[in-house]
């Protein structure tokens, strides 16, 4: 049934007995076209738009527990596009205009909220980075704005400016289409669109072995529910995907980090934004429902436990009553956990692989969100075409063999 | 106003608050009332006969206090202090939003406010939201406001929900409100370690840290409360013995006897948030805010300003005990949150504890045995209860206790069920319907007139902590309960259970598994327990633990009628229904669907009679639905007392050089690079910026300055294999490195891209001194150590950092040798005994130790005196007076970086940026030709590393001379180029140069060292400007200035 303010109203006066399933849960048939493994966000997205855009008849999206239960639910769901090296800024602007019409697309209110980004700047050498990404993105035609302190002070008075602070602001970039969205919307939207157009989405379904024939080429997956053939299988399994690319055999660079996040009580709107420092480590939002919503940083050391040390939420904290003394006295309500799966250049990994039929989609870090709707939809054409999309095409695996990495981390080297 | 001083509500019985208590004013919502010292503001309230506290999340709601303790939902206050307007409050930082009054401890002059509502809390203008209840279910959000565009398609969709409806939404949502000033208040942090911790303080606690300390371990008692004893403070006299003792007497003995034990500390107000695995475990200890504080005192006039508001423990325990008890659950029928509808337990509390009757005229609705007893304590308290309506057959109820109710003019009513609250602001009556054999309502409703309903679901064990440290549960199908599990083999899990969080429940039970988990406790830490202990005489009730799970039977439909699950999130039964009829399954689905369990409580009261109508609703046996993942922290945890004394200066360490002093003396401006201040420039009197910087570039070109270079990171390696270690780290060739020599050497990533540069001297066949960039100086260090460590065992050298040990002292321009001559001892300044890339040792300044290097960064003749830390400012005086007399200068980062730029001498981190080979930065020379390996030797020679198109420093020089380039800028083939033109690379430095009087700038350039003299663009702002290509060496290309 379409969401909309009538169906709403007319839900509303007969007890709401009439709502369908947002998706069925169907059992895994013998075979599909196309197998995706992994139901986040970039997971059910691929299968939407090959179902949508591709037309791919029988898909099935397999996930080892609930839907939208990995990174997708356990985000801090900032979306932004200014990044520094042209294929960045290409797939995250490419996800960027897509998030703006998203919830029309799927009929699922994702809550895409374009409150402005701003990233700040407290060392000299802070602001040549972040001034190189304001040029560098203004000359791709993507927004991106510096701002002076007292420009800071009135686009969000929240933060403290006192050129007292350890570590003063000196500026900030601000991206105003940058913003949040609602995470568990966007793998609901997702998963009931897809299910609508005749994807299978079978949770509590692991993979356990992905089977291939003589040739090499991946012929299907065994599941604790049983094998299933497939001639194409796309791995989209974040943290975990090194584990399942390693049953065909590919052993993938990448390292799997315990990432923090937690929100506060909540309270009345208090904070209008998204303000990110990267120098201090503080990430911080208010939800629609009234929470601070913090981000804290990776684990140092490579770990699959969803639950991260105490003292990697502490210095986040330090860094928040710092920059924001006014929620000092705030109150943490949760802290949780997520395995981000991060590559050596800091950017994904999207396309083919040596082996025939597998496709990978993976690599998304610590900032895998606000990708979501331009990673699936290039990943996606990538699957039906066989070969990477030109967004995708810069973000392929054997990068890591030629050298041509695409290097986020790079800009934010070391200062003297 | 006068205070209400009528507290109508307070018994004449004895409260465990004790006879002498002193009378207490405060306010709440700004009318005046009195309570005692001791109560609680929830107890001083009801003692008041205040029940409506606050307002729903959702539906605005109104509710009362339901709980006493830390699982309450309903109220939530903001907490002002002492004798202020909630104004003034706000700005005076010390306002909290979101405090239980359950869990706030009353002192005079308190001042609270309840939350969420406008104008008032018994006019709340949103409780219009309950109106469209209909609409707002579960799911609400998700299915509208997307299409609401004003027919502008898309675009007004889009527009419509972020700048119409979401702030609608956001202004709705939220409880309290944040403060706007900062917080006065500090913050602690302490560190301990113990044998045994034991977290919760009543009957099972207790036994437990008792015996566990008598047998001579270290032991932590924490309990949130401000009192320990648990349960056993809200009974009545009759209901329980212990060693022939009154509950609360025997409380007072054990508390006594645990206080003459030393090897016991005893934290109340402490609440065990967090527990880690290995025995780590964070606790919050309140400190401040049961002692009021004034708001009008400036921070620190007071004694009590002195004290932390809280304070975080981090504990290592070789063992823990969890004796955190259980939670009573609520019943879920409808309009169970009137104000008015409570926990049995809390009623029994707040009449034991506080000597406060919660009404005039109580109905108990039950499903479990242990509510007979509250009613019983009610009664025997001179409280007015009606009626008993249990869920159960008579054969179900306990015939003892039964009997007595009825003997005190209880009417008992089994098999039946509350089927519908009147009353708005307070409950004023009840319906309820018999049940039949199959459990569903028969016949007529009839109605019970009463001011509280007290409710009792049975009881729900606290596997909170268990959870977090990774304990497995296991589903009690008996007892219908989750239960801790036996942990997992393989984990370090030194945690045991006892009383009723381990679902062991009554005295005697717990008291026997606190001393069985103190054994368990005692052998984990290695401790004999030679004593032994014998758990004393237990006189109690014989009672069933057992309740009910889910809705009860309320006959109505359960989409009509507003049955609450989660009070403060506003989840109905309702909800969970539409939930799993909308296809979530997971338990997981169907909490972030409803949110259901993530209010402040996260579900405390509500998780357990969620999941049961959910299991029911997927037809699907309860531990198949399953639990949600318990997370950090137990209770709402202050963000300060995890930053503790990490603010103003201590947020981060400030590193200073040796000659700080003399710096702040010669007018320096400072910056910070990495934790450093170092010096930027050295205005004098009238001097901007600018001017300081162009004399301080002019001064060491034509005549000498002086740089503090402490700050570079400086490591000692020593050992015959020293060099091969070099040889096989940095890309350079070491091994004929003369002993007096120094090399300029380049450090890759395993990537094979420039991560770090530095000067490196041979002091001896097996001695090198090495330099490393300031901010990569800890990097560089544990990357040796971890190659030396793991890659390379086989070589015999060892790595020091010496970082702190050296002050340096850069002496730059033609004047420097002069400026040496006659300081220093030992040492032939000669060129030729000392030349460019030289080192050598001796004394200065009167037999200070020296390593001197020749050295440049500056492209002029150039020394860096190195000597002990502790005699930098010595020798910079020294030096200082000799540069003064020579009409020199001290300079500081801005100069260094510019005479570098001029010589196009590059600085890692500015000029590279992690994507630059040394090829690209023109140094592909410093390799060693012959060299088998070196740290990222292998990924120069892929494809992507050797394209002829990559991105090389070259020199950029403005045709427009007086035209500025901008660091960051990007560079373009074309003039204005439009949005989309892909950058041919970026400017990396760019200065104006005094020497050359002139801009100039240095940038990454696709092939940009096969278009010398070609003319690139840099759009700047709204302007473009035009630049060629030349050498980045802008001064002195020959280099003969260095070699004077």
């Amino acid at each position: 049934m379409k969401f909309s303010f009538s169906s709403l109203v007319k839900q509303g006066l007969s007890d709401h007995r009439g709502w369908g399933e947002q998706w069925r849960d169907p059992a895994p048939q013998p075979s599909y076209d196309v197998i995706i493994i992994g139901a986040g966000g970039h997971g059910l997205g691929t299968a939407y738009y090959l179902a949508k855009k591709y037309k791919v008849g029988r898909i099935a999206v397999l996930e080892k527990g609930w839907l939208g239960g990995g990174n997708t639910g356990r985000n801090t769901t900032i979306i932004r596009s200014n990044y520094l090296w042209e294929a960045s800024e290409g797939i995250y602007n490419h996800a960027l205009n897509l998030w703006k019409d998203l919830s029309s697309e799927l009929n699922y209110n994702v809550m895409y909220s374009p409150r402005g980004v701003l990233s700040l700047s407290h060392t000299i050498h802070d602001v040549q980075v972040s001034k190189r990404h304001v040029h560098a993105n203004r000359l791709a035609g993507i927004d991106n704005e510096w701002l002076e302190p007292n420009q800071i002070a009135e686009f969000c008075p929240q933060i403290n400016l006192s050129p007292k602070l350890r570590y003063p602001v000196l500026g900030g970039a601000l991206q105003r289409r940058g913003g949040t969205a609602r995470h568990d919307a966007v793998a609901w939207g997702y998963a009931r669109a897809a299910d609508a157009l005749g994807v299978d989405i079978i949770q509590n379904c692991e993979v356990t072995g992905i089977t291939r024939d003589n040739n090499g080429q991946v012929s299907g997956v065994e599941t604790t529910r049983g094998a299933i053939k497939a001639g194409k299988i796309g791995v989209v399994a974040a943290g975990h995907t090194s584990v399942v690319m390693a049953m065909a055999g590919v052993r993938m660079p990448l390292e799997s980090y315990p990432l923090q996040a937690l929100v506060s009580e909540p309270i009345k709107p208090a904070f209008p934004c998204v303000v990110m420092s990267s120098t201090i480590h503080a990430y911080m939002s208010q939800s629609d429902k009234g929470e601070l919503v913090i981000g804290a940083g990776t684990d140092q050391y490579v770990s699959y436990s969803q639950t991260g040390g105490l003292y990697i939420d502490s210095h986040t904290l330090e860094a928040i009553c710092e920059l924001f003394p006014i929620f000092r006295r705030m109150r943490m309500l949760r802290n949780w956990g997520g395995i981000v799966d991060v590559t050596a250049d800091r950017s994904p990994i999207i396309g083919t692989t040596p082996v025939p039929g597998l496709f990978v989609n993976c690599g998304w870090g610590t900032g895998g969100f606000k990708a979501t709707p331009g990673s699936a939809d290039v990943f996606a054409a990538t699957i039906a075409n066989g070969e990477p999309h030109p967004i995708a095409a810069p973000f392929r695996l054997d990068r890591f063999r030629t050298g041509n990495l695409i290097d986020e981390g790079a800009a934010a080297a070391v200062a003297h | 106003m006068a205070y209400s001083t009528k507290q109508a509500y307070r018994t004449n019985s004895e409260s465990r608050l004790g006879k002498e208590t002193r009378t207490v004013k405060f306010k709440f919502d700004g009318r005046r009332y009195t309570g005692l010292e001791g109560d609680s503001l929830a107890s001083a309230l009801l003692a008041n006969g205040v029940h409506l506290v606050g307002r729903s999340f959702k539906y605005h709601r109104p509710r009362g206090i339901m709980a006493a303790g830390v699982e309450e939902p309903n109220a939530l206050i903001t907490l002002v202090g002492r004798h202020s307007t909630a104004k003034s409050a706000i700005r005076s930082g010390r306002i909290t939003p979101n405090l239980r009054a359950t869990q706030i401890e009353l002192y005079d002059g308190l001042e609270a406010y309840s939350q969420n509502r406008f104008p008032s809390l018994r006019h709340d203008l949103q409780a219009a939201n309950g109106w469209f209840g209909r609409f707002l279910v579960a799911g609400f959000y998700y299915k509208t406001f997307k299409g609401f565009g004003f027919g502008l398609g898309r675009v007004g969709a889009s527009f419509a929900w972020s700048r119409i409806y979401e702030p609608l939404i956001r202004r709705s949502a939220g409880l309290g409100k944040a403060p706007r000033a900062s917080d006065p208040d500090h913050y602690a942090q302490f560190y301990r370690h113990c044998d045994v911790l034991v977290v919760g303080g009543g009957a099972a606690g207790l036994s437990a840290a008792l015996r566990a300390g008598k047998a001579g371990a270290s032991v932590i008692l924490c309990d949130e409360t401000p009192h320990l004893g648990g349960s056993l403070l809200d009974v009545e006299n009759d209901s329980v013995h212990i060693d022939n003792k009154y509950a609360g007497q025997w409380v007072k003995s054990m508390v006594k006897e645990i206080a003459a034990i030393k090897s016991i500390t005893v934290m109340t107000r402490t609440q065990c948030f967090g527990l880690f695995a290995d025995g780590f475990a964070a606790l919050s200890q309140q400190t401040g805010d049961h002692v009021p504080r004034n708001h009008g005192q400036s921070e620190g006039a007071a004694a009590s300003a002195d004290l932390p508001r809280e304070v975080l423990w981090q504990v290592r325990a070789k063992a823990t005990i969890l004796a955190t008890g259980a939670l009573e659950r609520p019943l879920v029928f409808p309009n169970n949150d009137r104000p008015g509808v409570m926990l049995a337990s809390a009623a029994e509390a707040y009449l034991s504890r506080y000597g406060v009757a919660v009404g005039r005229q109580v109905v108990v609705f039950t499903a479990s045995d242990s509510a007979y007893g509250s009613a019983l304590t009610l009664v025997g308290g001179g409280v007015k209860v009606t009626h008993l309506i249990d869920l159960r057959e008579a054969a179900a109820q306990p015939r003892a206790l039964v009997d007595k109710l009825r003997e005190a003019g209880v009417q008992i009513i089994p098999k039946a069920s509350i089927t519908m609250v009147h009353g708005k602001l307070r409950v004023k009556s009840i319906q309820y319907r018999r049940l039949d054999s199959l459990g569903q309502p028969q016949g007529a409703e009839l109605e019970i007139p009463c001011d509280t309903v007290l409710m009792s679901g049975g009881w729900t064990p606290s596997l909170h902590l268990h959870s977090q440290a990774r304990g497995t549960v296991r589903w009690e199908e008996a007892s219908q309960n989750f239960l801790p599990a036996a942990p997992k083999p393989h984990l370090n899990f030194k945690l045991v259970s006892a009383g009723a969080c381990s679902g062991r429940f009554g005295i005697a039970n717990a008291l026997d598994s606190g001393l069985a988990a103190a054994a368990t406790a005692l052998k984990m830490v290695g401790i004999t327990d030679k004593g032994g202990a014998t758990r004393p005489k237990v006189v109690e009730r014989p009672i069933s633990w057992q309740g009910h799970l889910g809705a009860v039977p309320h006959g109505h439909d359960p989409r009509r009628v507003k049955a609450f699950v989660d009070f403060q999130n506003d989840v109905t039964e309702r909800d969970l229904l539409i939930a799993t009829q909308e296809g979530m399954k997971s338990i997981e689905h169907v909490k972030r669907y409803t949110t259901t369990g993530m209010a402040t409580d996260q579900g405390k009261t509500s998780n357990l009679n969620g999941m049961a109508i959910a299991a029911e609703a997927l037809n699907r046996p309860i531990p198949a639905v399953g639990l949600t993942t318990f997370r950090m922290p137990y209770t709402p945890t202050s963000f300060g007392i995890f930053a503790g004394y990490a603010r103003g200066n201590l947020f981060d360490p400030i590193r200073i050089t040796p000659m700080h002093r003399i710096a702040v003396e010669q007018g320096a401006v400072f910056e910070d690079v990495g934790q450093w201040k170092r010096a930027f420039y050295f205005p004098r009197a009238g001097e901007s910026m600018h001017d300081a910087v162009y004399r301080e570039c002019l001064t060491v070109r034509q005549n000498v300055g002086l740089f503090d270079a402490s700050t570079l990171g400086k490591i000692e390696i020593l050992g015959p294999d020293s060099a091969e270690f070099l040889e096989r780290f940095y890309i350079n060739p070491w091994k004929k490195l003369a002993t007096g020599r120094c090399r300029y050497g380049i450090l890759l990533n395993e990537a094979g891209f420039i991560i770090d540069d530095g000067v490196v001297a041979r002091i001896a066949e097996d001695r090198f001194h090495v330099t490393t960039t300031t901010g990569g100086a800890a990097r560089v260090f544990a990357m040796m150590e971890d190659y030396l460590q793991t890659e390379w065992p086989e070589l015999n050298c060892w790595l020091t950092s010496t970082s702190e040990q050296f002050a340096v002292i850069a002496v730059q321009g033609p004047n420097a040798r002069n400026v040496l001559t006659g300081l220093v001892e030992g040492v032939d300044l000669n060129p030729t005994v000392l030349p460019h890339m030289g080192f050598v040792q001796g004394h200065i300044c009167g037999g200070i130790p020296m390593r001197l290097f020749r050295v440049s960064f500056s492209g002029e003749l150039g020394f860096e005196v190195n000597i002990p830390s502790a005699q930098g400012p010595l020798v910079m005086a020294a030096l200082l007076a000799k540069v003064q007399a020579l009409k020199g200068t001290v300079y500081g980062t801005e100069a260094m970086h510019i005479l570098r730029a001029e010589k196009g001498y590059i600085i890692v981190g500015q000029d590279t940026d992690g994507t630059v080979t040394p090829d690209d930065a023109g140094m592909a020379g410093a390799i060693g030709k012959n060299k088998l390996d070196f740290v990222g030797k292998r990924s120069l020679s892929r494809p992507d590393m050797i394209a002829p198109n990559r991105k090389q420093l070259v020199g950029l020089l403005p045709k427009e001379p007086s035209l500025a380039l901008e660091d960051g800028a990007q560079v373009v083939a074309m003039n204005n180029p439009p949005a989309g033109t892909p950058a041919l690379g970026h400017v990396t430095s760019a200065y104006y140069s005094p020497i050359l009087g002139r801009n100039i700038a240095m940038g990454l350039v696709m092939g940009g060292r096969a278009k010398m003299g070609e003319t690139v663009y840099i759009p700047i702002g709204d302007k473009t400007v035009a630049a060629e290509i030349v050498n980045p060496v802008f001064y002195d290309p020959t280099g003969d200035r260095v070699n004077v």
